[in-house]
């Protein structure tokens, strides 16, 4: 009967203790650090990316957000990536955009491989990347867009190529 | 009496909510001096609380689960199934681990309290410790009460747990969502304050159901019909007093 209610107010603790400090976002993770190799990105904007999020190349997940800090000397959010031990043939001079899941779904890092032969390692940083897409900018574009240029749809279509980070 | 009529019946449930709350004001009097016999209490949280785990995990798992399977139902129609880990550690904090806990909590143990009780009643163990000069509000009512209190926020945290890691059981290994999305999108949603809203429901459920089992059966008709009666009113008159306080506490959470 002792040990029944000992276990049972050891098990009701645990869980108490589990909800307070796991839950409530506190930076403790689960399971604590995990394997991998880790590299960091600049981003201009990150939107609602999270600590957690995946990285994925292809549409198959290698990795995910290990950190995310804001560099004030360049105003650039800094996010590290942990890519799995076994992804590690990943050219260097790959591309990192932050990209949506479904219309509102949340953020995902996806990497686009570059052509060099050396690979990604720890330590390594991403320089080519592109930001997320705030649609609400984006709407706002369009619609100012399409006040200035009335009927052109034309134009529309030229002006949105534009973005493209590389020229 | 008259049971009869309207009035009778006001008459009665007024009466009733008099004595429970004078029962509440005896028992908390005696709540201190009976810690003088810890092992009262132990033996009550055993009675209570870890006899009550099996119900309450496997519950806890399939309520998890089935969360885990409709919120991913629903919310893959809008893409945004990552928002299943919020919506399951959300549901299961605030609403469904104090509110199913403290349901199955009356009918495991508030009915074996107020049987127990109403028996000691029926075969005069009570009126035996009052001429004992035992007081049995003390000894037997007191711990109880005391048992039922302490181990309901225990129950609904392990209730609440469990559920989580059923929710994840269908979401993640089942249904594909990303672990890492589902664990940091719950992360950000749930706030201190949630957790603290289920804390003080369960507690508050705790304190009604103990209060209500223990009351019908210290006062329950000392015959076999009696405590018959003593104990389906226990389930009922719980059942709805959790269902109306859950209201009110949401309702007072949600103001402030």
């Amino acid at each position: 009967m002792e040990f029944g209610t000992g276990l049972f107010v050891l098990l009701g603790f645990a869980a108490l203790l589990f909800l307070t400090t796991q839950l409530p976002a506190s930076g403790v993770k689960f399971g604590g650090a995990k394997a991998g190799y880790r590299v960091t990105a600049e981003f201009d904007n990150i939107g609602d990316l999270k600590v957690g999020s995946p990285v994925s190349m292809s549409g198959v997940r290698v990795g995910e957000v290990s950190n995310i800090r804001f560099d004030s000397k360049d105003y650039k959010a800094v996010v590290t990536l942990r890519i799995d031990p076994q992804y590690n043939q990943i050219p260097d001079d790959s591309f990192a955009s932050i990209e949506t899941q479904g219309l509102l779904g949340g953020k995902y890092i996806g990497i686009s491989p570059g052509g060099q032969d050396t690979y990604l390692k720890d330590g390594s940083r991403i320089d080519q990347t592109q930001s997320a897409i705030v649609l609400e900018n984006l709407i706002n574009k369009f619609f100012a867009n399409y006040a200035s240029k009335g009927s052109d749809a034309q134009s529309t279509e030229t002006q949105s190529s534009k973005v493209e980070p590389r020229k | 009496m008259s049971n009869g009529s309207g009035n009778g019946v006001l008459f009665e449930g007024v009466r009733r909510l008099g004595a429970v709350t004078i029962f509440l004001g005896q028992l908390l009097a005696q709540c201190l001096p009976s810690l003088a016999r810890p092992r009262l209490l132990v033996a009550q949280i055993y009675n209570t609380g870890a006899r009550s785990l099996i119900i309450i995990m496997l519950s806890g798992l399939f309520v998890g689960m089935v969360l885990g399977l409709q919120g991913y139902e629903l919310l893959q129609r809008f893409g945004s199934e990552e928002a299943l880990g919020s919506a399951a550690a959300l549901g299961l904090l605030k609403e469904l681990g104090p509110v199913v806990t403290a349901l199955l909590f009356a009918g495991r143990a508030g009915t074996a309290l107020t049987s127990e009780i109403g028996l000691m009643r029926a075969t005069d163990q009570l009126t035996a410790m009052e001429i004992m000069a035992v007081d049995p509000l003390r000894y037997v009512a007191a711990p109880r009460f005391l048992g039922g209190v302490l181990a309901m926020p225990l129950l609904a945290a392990i209730f609440s747990v469990i559920g989580l890691y059923g929710a994840q059981l269908i979401g993640v290994t089942l249904m594909g969502v990303d672990r890492g999305v589902f664990w940091s999108q719950m992360q950000d949603a749930v706030s201190m304050r949630n957790v603290t809203e289920g804390l003080v429901k369960s507690l508050v459920f705790g304190i009604a159901c103990s209060l209500i089992a223990v009351h019908e059966g210290y006062h329950a008709e000392p015959t076999a019909a009696g405590v018959g009666l003593a104990t389906t009113r226990t389930v009922v008159a719980s059942s709805v007093i959790i269902l109306l306080l859950d209201y009110v506490l949401t309702a007072a959470f949600l103001q402030g």
